[in-house]
């Protein structure tokens, strides 16, 4: 199946000369959850500004279910919802008002009925007549995912959608999001919360310097480059790590009570089962053994620190 | 969506939300424009005028009331325009319709359209008020009418191109407060062209605002500084300007997109 959003050699250089985007390639499959991630300034927001009409682009195409965003801007932005990383919003409107006008602005016709059920699925249906100055900052998050879902978009932009929402208000955020994507729509989010991209991608795109370091399916990801770690607490402290076990290069805690031998699935070491018989071999009893996964989190900042 | 579609409803969503704006300041926006024009009418139409001597026949009260309306018409459109779209570029919102699917001249036409539509009310009701102070007679309502909606929506694509020229709110007053205002005040507003020295009469023809003024007057009174086809075409002119320079903003995306 064609990807619903294609971007094909685009590049952004601002007029202060500053190139934010450098010749980016990226296809965003139908029905994904897609999580875009980057340090400041690595040129996120100007991409996902650059499909949605914000901000020019200084080359390249981009193609939205096929249609071209510059000669078919119209049947491009349709589809589109975005939740900007900014809390811009009329204040002086009342909730269900910007719903409305957003849903008129990108051409559909009045439904109260559907309205209704977005401020209701996002818990603002009792705040529908509050002016939106007197909500609060998680409030207002959600009166601006309601409007960018008042037309009913096919594609949806998160930018940063859980920024300074508190740990509740973003577990509700994220079943939404999941409630969502069931329903068929594409999710492009941006976030700064690793375990945000890691509880909901599918697949994860990191970007650098301007530059699409990699994109990949999650689990696949964390697969190839998620390394892991046993951990063994002896039951007499070491020295130093005797010469038999120097293949597994083992690190020994300052005490001398821990040993820990860090592997992945791509490297080419000794196994665990393999060091367990050689510890016992080497007459070095434990009284326990732990194993730990590194999370998205490191990945992530193992991949921007070897990015120039 | 078709791929040459327009956007009718994004146009009525946006007019709409400038509309209500109006109503929601209603004090600022309505009220404040008549009293400070009644104050006019009372300062030069009824205190001073009555020492004025008739000008073409019109005593000086009814004379000053085209340019008043004009005064009026000229700052509303500019201020209603400006700040209608310099207002979401403050706080951010303009993202929306940038986003959106909408054209550039449907942009314009609710913009400019709400603008005019709320300075052309004032206008009018300013038209209603002035009839309290003084015996009033348009030859032309036709001319009238078509010069008040002529002004209003040039002045109103005046004021579009400040507020998205503007990046702050003192440069948002900055034309209106000293190019503008000085402009109409010497425009004819409360005198006739007619009755300066020579060389000022020749320099005051660089005025654009002279034109309208001139031109509503003609509407009013039958009687004007300048023929009603010099005005109409320096209307017109200005009106193309700013049409030109509009559409330049948009091709460029000019303070609008990066």
């Amino acid at each position: 199946m064609a990807p619903i959003i294609s971007i094909a050699g685009v590049s952004k250089t601002y007029d202060t000369g500053f190139t934010a985007l450098k010749t980016v390639n990226l296809d965003i499959e139908r029905g994904e959850i897609f999580a875009l991630l980057g340090p400041n300034g690595a040129g996120k927001t100007t991409l996902i500004s650059i499909v949605c009409g914000i901000v020019n682009r200084s080359s390249g195409t981009v193609t939205v279910d096929g249609h071209d965003i510059g000669s078919d801007y119209r049947a491009a932005r349709s589809l589109i919802g975005l939740v900007p990383q900014e809390l811009t919003v009329e204040a002086f409107e009342t909730v269900a008002n910007a719903l409305a006008f957003s849903r008129g602005l990108f051409g559909r016709p009045a439904d109260p009925a559907f309205v209704e059920k977005v401020l209701k699925d996002l818990s603002l249906w009792d705040k529908r007549d509050a002016k939106i100055i007197t909500l609060s900052g998680g409030m207002k998050r959600r009166v601006m995912i309601g409007k960018a879902l008042a037309h009913e978009p096919r594609i949806l932009f998160l930018d940063e959608p859980t920024a300074g929402v508190d740990v509740e208000l973003r577990k509700d955020m994220w079943a939404m999001v999941r409630a969502l994507r069931d329903s068929g729509v594409t999710i492009i989010l941006t976030t700064h919360y690793i375990e945000e991209a890691e509880e909901m991608a599918d697949r994860v795109g990191v970007i650098n310097h301007g530059e699409i370091v990699l994109v990949e399916d999650k689990t696949e990801l964390m697969r190839k480059l998620g390394r892991k770690q046993l951990t063994v607490q002896l039951r007499d402290p070491l020295r130093t790590v005797p010469e038999a076990l120097a293949a597994y290069r083992l690190d020994l805690s300052p005490d001398g009570g821990t040993l820990t031998y860090t592997y992945d699935n791509q490297a080419d070491r000794p196994g665990v089962a393999s060091l367990l018989r050689d510890l016992e071999s080497a007459g070095l009893a434990f009284r326990d053994v732990d194993t730990q996964a590194s999370s998205l989190e490191e990945i992530f900042v193992n991949l921007v620190r070897k990015t120039p | 969506m078709s791929r040459h579609a327009a956007n009718p409803r994004a146009v009525w969503a946006i007019y709409k939300v400038e509309m209500a704006r109006t109503l929601r300041t209603v004090m600022q926006s309505v009220i404040s424009p008549v009293i400070s024009t009644s104050l006019y009418f009372v300062v030069f139409g009824a205190a001073i005028g009555s020492r004025i001597s008739e000008i073409n026949g019109i005593s000086y009260g009814a004379f000053i009331v085209p340019g008043l309306i004009m005064l009026s018409l000229l700052t509303q459109s500019i201020s209603n325009a400006s700040f209608g779209i310099y207002f979401p570029k403050f706080v951010g919102t303009i993202f929306e319709i940038l986003s959106a699917p909408v054209s550039y001249l449907e942009v314009v036409l609710a913009y400019v359209g709400a603008a005019a539509t709320k300075s052309v009310a004032i206008g009018l009701i300013i038209l209603a008020t002035a009839a309290l102070f003084v015996p009033l007679h348009i030859e032309h309502p036709f001319w009238m009418v078509a010069f008040l909606l002529l002004t209003a929506i040039t002045f109103s694509l005046f004021g579009f191109i400040i507020g998205i020229w503007a990046r702050s709110f003192e440069q948002l007053q900055l034309v209106p407060l000293l190019i503008v205002t000085p402009l109409t005040f010497l425009g004819g507003s409360f005198y006739s062209i007619d009755m300066l020295p020579g060389v000022w009469r020749t320099i005051t023809l660089f005025n654009p605002v002279v034109y309208l003024v001139s031109g509503f007057r003609w509407a009013f009174f039958g009687h004007a500084d300048v023929s009603l086809a010099v005005s109409l075409t320096m209307t017109l002119v200005f009106l193309a300007a700013c049409i030109a320079v509009i559409a330049w903003i948009f091709r460029t995306g000019y303070r609008l997109k990066t």
